[in-house]
């Protein structure tokens, strides 16, 4: 098979450029991290990153043929050739396919992902029935593989300022968790025109989404609960 | 050498080391977790089907028989101590990770949801239990991202993507902090601390056919050996039954625990000749070894009869979404099937190491340092699957590890709050304490004749093939000799690539090192050890004999020697449960 891989190595001064590799795998039940892998093993100089090999840990998102995935778990035969791989968009590349994730990570963070409950532990488990558990579903699964707000528009102009699909959905994870107290405090946070209202629902996060999940729908529900507040 | 300086190091961002750094966090001292890999990219994050804990939500249930399935889970090579404060403190330790925000599954009366698990009984060998806690079939997932959102509210210090290299030890034995590698800059970087504790996770990897992340390379492991210390029962690997065939990829045993079933080319449901009472529920080395016998046998299906198959159509297409939505994922990924309407392949994939770096159960690593054969090395700590604590024995039950993880992190990071009380002033540095790491790095900076990945590919050929299901003295010895041959050729080994800015190829020459340490610890100790114990099966000695070894293994890489110490069969508080034949 015939691919095209995005190259730049920092310490040479060489501008980036695209390589080409021909590489002798049988595509059938094969992914895309499997040809990566035996390219890297022709030349150990390609750099990438990578863990699981099955869709979980995130770490392996890169740009295929103009769209945003995870290497291990897109299949070869679904990719026309020359495949052309590249890192993802719109974040710093610092080597080959890595890309510096820290801008992402600060988005995550600013966020405040994590469950704020102040009232005395039980000593026991808190209950969630089973429907308001289910209001989780689609937004708790992300596994912060950024294919998603590295795909979005308005990430790209404003990667300072929008919050981006990512760090919205794990924002709606908390704001729709029966358990957490900070409902206003994170509804205040996000009530801005950049942070949340940059999204203009272009949709390109739940294309990319290699999780199946929704980012474009947790924030119209974020924005309605806004509206409801309001009035 | 730049020289950072913490309190507390924690080595290791999955669920072992961001519970214990999670510890520390919410207390005065400082505190840093070093990670390979972004911390939620960590290897917990693949755990399934869930975590146990007698919360009796479903089913009656106790503590005291989750200790008893644990004990005779392991086949008696478990510390009874060790087991005892696990299960004991299981409930606490998973409420707690329920007030942290972990999306557990629910009951209808909003109670965390449970499902059976294999190798759970009630009444000491009962009737099948219904303990293990999930998060749909994404419980490491949930468990991971919660200890990691604590961990940044507390304002845990991460060096992510930064690879630790060695120990630093002074001439009294004390462990002063690490030397470690910045992935992204290629600058290596000293880390002081008063306590470090390792939370590195397993080493899979040695094998071809696995269930483990790529970074599952034992790198805990090859500094423990490499700074004298001992390892602990490392001939015990369990083979998980239901990796996707020909992949490795992990299908839950909650897809049996929800009621999936095993069939053969037949249609037969084997494991009715081998477990006639929990069938399919069995112990996991149990139903991996008939797995292996039924495809040996030539009762195995597909057209090369070398898997067989696992059914869950039956359960539903419904019950699959809710209960099973990753394995669905997986399957239909990875075996091109959609298990809501035919069975999974599935074959035993190498999923878990219970030996590791032996410890107390405060975490605290113990080895023959001065007089006794269980003396703290002060300053280190372990946790997690790189330790060997030993709760897990000779065969790790489903849903133990998470526990594991939690309950010990949690005890680590407060035996470490102590010390770090007692213990206010840092010992001084010993002014060679880089010396063994620059060495080490200067060693890939040389141009030599093999490339690394080749040797990497033939250790994993070598492992599967010599040290699998089934082990005999003579596939033992050949693997060793292979091994002296695979060394050779690690010495003869050069980097093609010489550039520092996040070069894979350096890390994986120094993972291939921890490797292969990792690779001979586990040969050497299987054939030490002349039993059939848990998942330790030697078709030259198919008993178990309690006489001779129920005891522990010690492995110490200088002239690869190894000895024993005994098992804790005396439990805290509860009576001793002796060892009886293992029968499911």
């Amino acid at each position: 098979m015939k691919f095209s891989i995005y190259r730049y190595r920092p310490e040479t001064g060489e501008k980036p450029y695209m390589q080409a590799f021909d590489v002798d795998i049988e595509p059938a039940g094969r992914m895309l991290l499997d040809a990566l892998l035996a390219i890297k093993a022709q030349d150990e100089s390609l750099s990438l990153r990578r863990s699981c090999r099955e869709g979980v840990c995130g770490s392996d998102a890169v740009n295929v043929n103009g769209k945003n995935r995870l290497a291990c778990i897109t299949p070869l035969s679904e990719l026309d050739q020359p495949v052309e791989v590249r890192p993802l968009p719109g974040l710093p590349v610092i080597r080959d396919l890595v890309v510096d994730m820290a801008p992402f990570y600060r988005q995550y963070r600013a966020i405040k992902p994590w469950l704020v409950n102040d009232t005395p532990e039980p000593e026991a488990e808190r209950l969630q029935a089973p429907a308001e558990r289910a209001a989780l579903d689609g937004a708790w699964e992300c596994i912060l593989c950024a294919c998603c707000t590295t795909a979005c528009p308005s990430y790209w102009w404003n990667p300072e300022r929008f919050v981006g699909p990512a760090g919205l959905l794990a924002a709606y994870r908390f704001i729709a968790d029966s358990r957490d107290e900070a409902l206003n405090a994170r509804l205040d946070d996000l009530e801005d025109p950049y942070r949340l209202y940059r999204c203009r629902s272009i949709m390109n996060c739940v294309d990319a989404c290699p999780k199946g999940l929704n980012p474009t729908e947790a924030i119209g529900r974020i924005r309605s609960l806004l509206v409801r507040r309001r009035v | 050498m730049n020289v950072r300086r913490f309190d507390a190091l924690i080595v290791g961002g999955g669920g072992a080391g961001l519970r214990a750094a999670l510890e520390l966090a919410r207390s005065d001292y400082t505190v840093a977790v070093v990670s390979k890999v972004f911390p939620t990219r960590s290897h917990t994050v693949s755990a399934q089907g869930g975590i146990t804990a007698a919360l009796a939500n479903v089913d009656e249930d106790r503590w005291e028989w989750h200790f008893y399935d644990t004990v005779k889970g392991g086949d008696w090579l478990g510390d009874q101590d060790a087991i005892e404060f696990m299960c004991r403190e299981a409930a606490s330790a998973v409420y707690e990770l329920e007030h942290m925000g972990l999306p557990f599954s629910r009951l209808d009366d909003g109670r965390i949801y449970q499902r059976p698990f294999g190798g759970q009984s009630k009444h000491f060998g009962g009737e099948q239990a219904t303990r293990t806690c999930a998060a749909a079939d994404r419980t490491g997932h949930a468990l991971l991202h919660t200890l990691y959102q604590q961990n940044i509210r507390h304002r845990t210090q991460f060096f992510d993507e930064y690879f630790a290299l060695d120990l630093i030890r002074d001439a009294q034995g004390d462990v002063l902090g690490i030397t470690a590698l910045g992935i992204e800059t290629g600058e290596p970087v000293l880390i002081e601390a008063r306590a470090t504790l390792l939370a590195t996770g397993g080493a899979g990897r040695i094998y071809w056919n696995t269930s483990n992340a790529m970074i599952n390379t034992g790198d805990g492991l090859g500094m423990v050996l490499r700074a004298g210390l001992p390892l602990q029962d490392m001939e015990f690997w369990q083979f998980h039954p239901t990796g996707i065939a020909g992949v490795g990829t992990l299908i839950t045993e909650g897809a049996r625990g929800e009621g999936g079933y095993l069939l053969n080319r037949h249609g037969e449901r084997f494991m009715a000749r081998y477990a006639p009472h929990a069938l399919d529920l069995a112990g996991r080395d149990v139903v991996a070894r008939a797995i292996a016998i039924e495809i040996a046998e030539g009762r195995g299906c597909g057209p090369h009869g070398d898997h067989v198959d696992l059914k869950i159509d039956h359960l539903g297409e419904a019950a699959i979404a809710e209960k099973l939505p990753g394995i669905r994922e997986l399957a239909i990924r990875f075996a091109g099937v959609d298990p809501a309407h035919a069975p999974i392949p599935v074959a035993p994939t190498a999923h878990y190491m219970m030996g590791g770096i032996p410890t107390n159960l405060h975490g605290q690593v113990v080895a023959p340092v001065h007089t006794g054969p269980e003396e703290p090395v002060r300053g280190l700590y372990a946790v997690g699957e790189c330790a060997c604590v030993s709760v897990h024995g000779a065969n790790r039950l489903g849903g133990n590890s998470l526990l594991d993880l939690i309950v010990f992190g949690r005890a680590a990071g407060r035996h470490m709050l102590e010390f770090l009380r007692d213990n206010p002033y840092p010992r001084a540095l010993p002014p060679d304490a880089a010396d063994a790491t620059r060495a080490r790095l200067a060693r890939w900076d040389a141009r030599g004749s093999e490339p690394v990945a080749a040797i990497t590919e033939d250790l994993r050929r070598t492992m599967q093939k010599h040290c699998g299901v089934f082990r005999t003295a003579s596939s033992l010895a050949e693997g060793l000799a292979a091994l002296d041959t695979l060394a050779a050729r690690l010495a003869r080994a050069g980097l093609a690539d010489s550039s520092r800015v996040f070069n894979t190829a350096r890390i994986e020459a120094l993972e291939l090192e921890n490797l292969l340490a990792v690779a001979r610890a586990t040969l050497v100790s299987a054939l030490f050890r002349t039993e059939s114990r848990g998942a330790h099966t030697r078709e030259d000695f198919p008993q178990r004999d309690d006489a001779h070894w129920l005891r522990h293994t010690l492995y110490l890489a200088e002239g690869d020697s190894v000895d024993g110490k005994p098992v804790r069969l005396k439990p805290l508080t509860l009576e001793s449960v002796r060892p009886k034949a293992r029968a499911y």
